[in-house]
This record gives C-alpha cells, structure tokens and sequence, in this order.
C-alpha cells in the first residue's frame, strides 16, 4: 500500500475494490467561499460507472454547493471538475446539460398548465423537418408524442395519455415526469436532488423504484437525499460530506447507518471506521 | 415484465365521459365562446336588425382597436404581467405617424414605421425593465403610461387632420353580399389567427405559457426567461403600433387624446375571453371572443334603445363572472 496514503484513501479502497475504474464525474479539491464562510474546502469527489452514489452530510456541510457545483448551478473558486476524465468548466446548468448531465429537483420543476409531452421536451423542443419546421418554427408535436410515450414505458411509468395536463397528476407522477425527461436527456449523470421529500410514503417508494430503473438502464445516479434509510437501501456507495470536505464514502454493507451518521456529525472519525472494518 | 408504477385510477366510462366533458368545458375560449352565442341569441330575438351582415362588420369594426391592442395584452398576461401603458402607447404611435406624414411630409410607410417602431420602443422599455430590473410589470407599465402620455402631450395636443389616404387605407371597404367590409376587420382577425398558431404550433409559444406557469421550472428547463420576456413586452409594443394605425384609419384623425381607457378595455377584453391573470392559462382567440362580447352588448343594448351606462354595468358584472370563473377552476391544481 502506497505508505503516504491517508486514513480516508483507505476508506476509499475499501469502498471501491479496484482503483483502476475511470470514473465518470470526478472533482479535486473544490473551494467555495461566500465572504468568510467557506462552504466547500478542497472537497473531492467520485462518481464511478453504473452506480448510485449517495451524498450525505449535515446542514452546512457543503453537500448542496458541491451538487449545484457539479450541476454547473454555480462556479467554484478553486479546484478541478472532470467529466470522463476530461475537464470541465460549467458557466451555467446549461453548461451542464450539454455535456449530458440531468438534474431532478425535489420541488417538482414542472409547469402544472402544460402537458407531459410538453414538459419533457420544455426548451429541447423538436420542430417538424421540411420548410413547417425552418420557415414556419412548427414543432413536431407526433414525434414529441411517440418519444414521450417510449421514455415513460422505458421507466415503466403506468400514465396512459401524454397529452394530460401534468397539474392534473399525483406529486409521485410529477415526479416521474421529471426523472424521464432527464433519463431521457442525461448522457452521462442524473443528479436528484431529494427527490422524495415532497412526496408521501407510497409515492415516494415508487420513486425510488424509478431511480433503480434508472440504473439499471445504465446511466449512474448521484442521489441527495436526509433519508437513511432510503440512502442504505438504493445507495451502492455513500459520499459522506462534512466541514465542507468528503470525509468518508463507504458502502451500505460495510457500514451500519449509525456509524454513517456519527460520521456525519463528527462523532466517530472516518479512520476508525475504516481500522474497525480490517 | 413487471407491473407499471404510478399508474392511474381506473376510470369507469361514466367518469370518463365526465372527466372529457369536463375539460371541454373549461377548456380556455369555450366559457366566454358559449357567452357570446348566448347573448347574440337574445339580442337576435329582441332586434331583428341585430342578425344583420351590416350591423356585424359595425360591431367589428368597433371592437378593432382595443382587439388589436388585446393581443399584446394577452401576451403580456400569460407571461403573468401586465400592461397599462397599451393605450397611452399606441396614442404615442398614431400622433407620431399621422404628424410625420402632414407635417413633415414622410412617405406614409415611413411613417408608418416610425410609429411602429416608437410602440415596440416602449414596448422592449417594458420588458427589460422587468426582466432585467424585475420590477413589477403593474408600476413599470403605470410609469411607462404617464411617460408615454406626458410625451404624447407636449409633442402634438391638437389633433392631426387631413391624412394622406394611404394611412387611412385600412378603414375602407370591400363588399359581399351586400355588406360592407373593412380590410381593419380582416387585419385583426388574421393577426389572432397568426398569433394563435405562434402560440400552439411553436416553441416559444409554449415557452410563453411556461413562463406565466412555472418560472423557476422555465429557467431551470435551460430557457432564457430574460430574454422571453423582453421578446413578449416589445410584440406587444408592435402589436399597440398596429392598434394605432387601425385606430388612424377608423377615426381619420391622429389624436392625441386617444386611448384613455383603452388599457382597461383591453384587460377586460382578455379576462372575458377566459385568459388567466396567474398567467399560464389561456386561449388567444378566446381573448377575440371577449372583445366581441363587450362590442355585442354594447351594440345590441343600444338597437334596444336601453341607455349606455347599463352596458358599462353589464361589462363590470361579466367581468367579475369570468375572474371568478377562473379563480374557482384555478383552486385544486398545483
């Protein structure tokens, strides 16, 4: 073992046997200020191929800066974002979802008077080919149909017409509206941001559902979520963020929900962890 | 495969049938569609003279410049703002395109575009005002009325006469079957009907309705809501442009003590046609249905003889109906 590696790197190894795997989102050493708080401290991060990664840490722990940094919702001061191994420099969400990245938010970012169809494609709207769409801007409102219908059979997601106002579905279907219009569109990450927080008990399983559908269609999950429970059962590994800095990922199996959260909180540093599972 | 998550209930044929007859009816433009064909039914049976091809162009060309004036208004009011400056606005235009073509002797296109292009001024004033400097669209506009009027009056307030009839050329007629038509008439319809296919067929129509909507959801969906906005606000400037020269044309003069009330008017007519002030929510043609009630009321109450002030009461009551019309079917939906 590399002799300057520190407590965390092995947390690290454990929690992903094999190092060589190239991530698909990475961060080094990201640092956000706002005037003298410092919201994120040279924090890194990894999102590895085909997995859910939950992201935890206590109000203040710099969990939804790091998220709004990968999401491109806000440019940090220093350190070094990589999609692919590339870097990257994300201006706005844009930004980020030009290069494949999907963001679902927990407030339910819909509009209630349009239909599914045109929430899907709101602002990636596909115009009729010929002279219709170039002279006339005619969108093709048959094509946007047939995709809408395959992307919500592809999640499985039992609404039958398309063409229904969305202000007229459960807050779980809004939902599931918003997690096929970005595995629709997410070339490379979905980020959800607590995607289940403004929903009931019975929606809210049926979302998580969703988000393992979204994996298992091969796309991986970056999962923001207060809820333990649902982070240990989803979660293939859990970033857990702290003082601004990643001080531990671990996996669901390897490590009890207690210990997560006493890492969390401080309670328990992440080394002895990492010396009570050798 | 396994079962489907998030299904929906399901209906029986009697809810089904219930559920679709429901959203026809609430469907924006039905409401105020159905009000129309219920008040010129009664007007028909009081007045023989009311069913007449003659006395619909009269009614048409009643409600032709506050209809125009209403397209830019309902734009407006589906981006949930509003404008009061609409009517100052286009007093503006039609003094400054009559006053370039008699005293100055600008060819009347010219002219023309001028006016035009003072109206979509104000209007992109308007629009970068609140989407830049978010201000509320309500003071913006009451600002921008009073400028607008202040300018209209200390350039002209003598009204401006012996037009060159190039500028007054939409006032005239064509005849079928008997009944004399003005191309102002045809104008306005047909700019409804462009602006109803812009708002249904293409993307920034519907980026228009998101707006009013959701528009954090608009903002987050990657749509530039500044720019959305600006680009609403100065349509709608060329649309009271346009407004104005209809008016030049139906009155023959350039007056700048013209449009006072016209920014109500073209409220109500909104509001009648079943476009909601949340913004999101509406029909544009149903905004035309409503300009032709109030010119229906007013014209038919009058073939009865009834004195006027009772077709300002019935505008008032109607337009308090259709609010809350809106507001009723508005409660329930997120």
């Amino acid at each position: 073992m590399n002799p300057h590696a520190t407590p965390m790197d092995r947390v690290q190894l454990n929690a992903n046997s094999g190092g060589s795997i190239q991530p698909i989102l990475q961060a080094r050493g990201l640092t956000k200020r706002y005037g003298h708080v410092t919201a994120l401290d040279g924090t890194d991060f990894e999102l590895l191929p085909g997995e859910i990664l939950a992201v935890i840490g206590d109000n203040g722990a710099g969990k939804s800066t790091l998220i709004k940094a990968l999401a491109g919702a806000l440019i940090p001061d220093e350190g070094e974002i990589l999609l692919n191994g590339e870097r990257i420099h994300f201006h706005n969400p844009l930004d980020a979802r030009r290069h494949g990245i999907e963001t679902v938010y927990q407030d339910l970012a819909v509009a209630p008077q349009l239909n599914i169809v045109e929430n899907i494609f709101l602002g990636r709207e596909i115009r009729r080919p010929g002279l219709w769409g170039s002279l006339l801007h005619m969108l093709d409102k048959k094509r946007m149909m047939d995709d809408t219908v395959r992307y919500m059979s592809d999640l499985n997601i039992g609404i039958r017409s398309m063409d229904q106002r969305v202000g007229t579905l459960s807050g779980g279907q809004r939902q599931g509206v918003a997690v096929a219009r970005s595995a629709a569109f997410a070339r490379n990450v979905v980020i959800m941001d607590e995607p289940t927080a403004a929903l009931g008990v019975k929606e809210s399983r049926m979302v998580v559902e969703l988000i393992r559908q979204v994996r298992e269609r091969g796309l991986p999950v970056i999962l923001i979520s207060h809820n333990m429970p649902q982070v240990f059962d989803l979660a293939d590994r859990i970033h857990i963020q702290r003082l601004g800095k990643r001080v531990a990922v671990v996996k669901p199996g390897d490590c009890s929900m207690s210990d997560a959260v006493a890492i969390m909180t401080g309670a328990l540093e992440a080394k002895d962890l990492a010396q009570n599972g050798q | 495969m396994s079962e489907a998550i998030l299904s929906e209930q399901p209906h029986s044929s009697w809810d089904r049938l219930r559920s679709n007859l429901g959203r026809v009816l609430t469907l924006p433009g039905v409401g105020p569609l159905l009000a129309l064909l219920v008040a010129s039914a009664f007007f028909a049976t009081q007045t023989n003279k009311f069913l007449t091809g003659q006395n619909w162009s009269l009614i048409f060309q009643q409600v032709i410049v506050v209809g125009t004036l209403a397209i830019g208004q309902t734009l407006v009011i589906l981006t949930a703002g509003i404008d009061l400056s609409n009517g100052m606005v286009m007093a503006l235009g039609s003094v400054l395109m009559t006053s370039l073509a008699v005293d100055f002797g600008v060819p009347p296109v010219a002219a023309v575009a001028l006016g035009f292009g003072i109206t979509a001024l104000f209007g992109l004033l308007n629009g970068s005002l609140v989407a830049l400097v978010r201000l509320p669209p309500f003071i913006v506009t009451l600002g921008t009325l009073n400028i607008a009027y202040a300018v209209t009056r200390i350039y002209r307030t003598t009204t401006i006469s012996n037009l060159p009839p190039s500028l007054t050329a939409l006032g005239n007629t064509f005849v079928i079957n008997q009944t004399a038509i003005t191309y102002g008439s045809i104008l306005m319809v047909v700019l409804y009907l462009v602006m109803w296919f812009v708002l249904r067929e293409t993307a920034w129509g519907r980026h228009v309705y998101a707006l009013g909507d959701n528009p954090e959801a608009t903002r987050l969906a990657g749509i530039s809501t500044t720019r959305l906005l600006i680009s609403v606000y100065t349509l709608a400037g060329l649309f009271y442009g346009i407004a104005g020269l209809l008016m030049v044309a139906r009155t023959q003069v350039g007056d700048p003590q013209a449009g006072q009330t016209a920014n109500l008017d073209s409220v109500t007519a909104v509001v009648l046609g079943g476009t909601s002030l949340f913004g999101g929510r509406g029909n544009i043609l149903g905004t035309l249905i409503g300009a032709l009630i109030v010119g229906v009321f007013r014209n038919g109450l009058q073939l009865m003889g009834i004195p006027s002030m009772y077709q300002v009461l019935i505008t008032g009551i109607l337009v308090i109906l259709a609010v809350s019309v809106d507001q009723l079917s508005h409660r329930g939906q997120g």
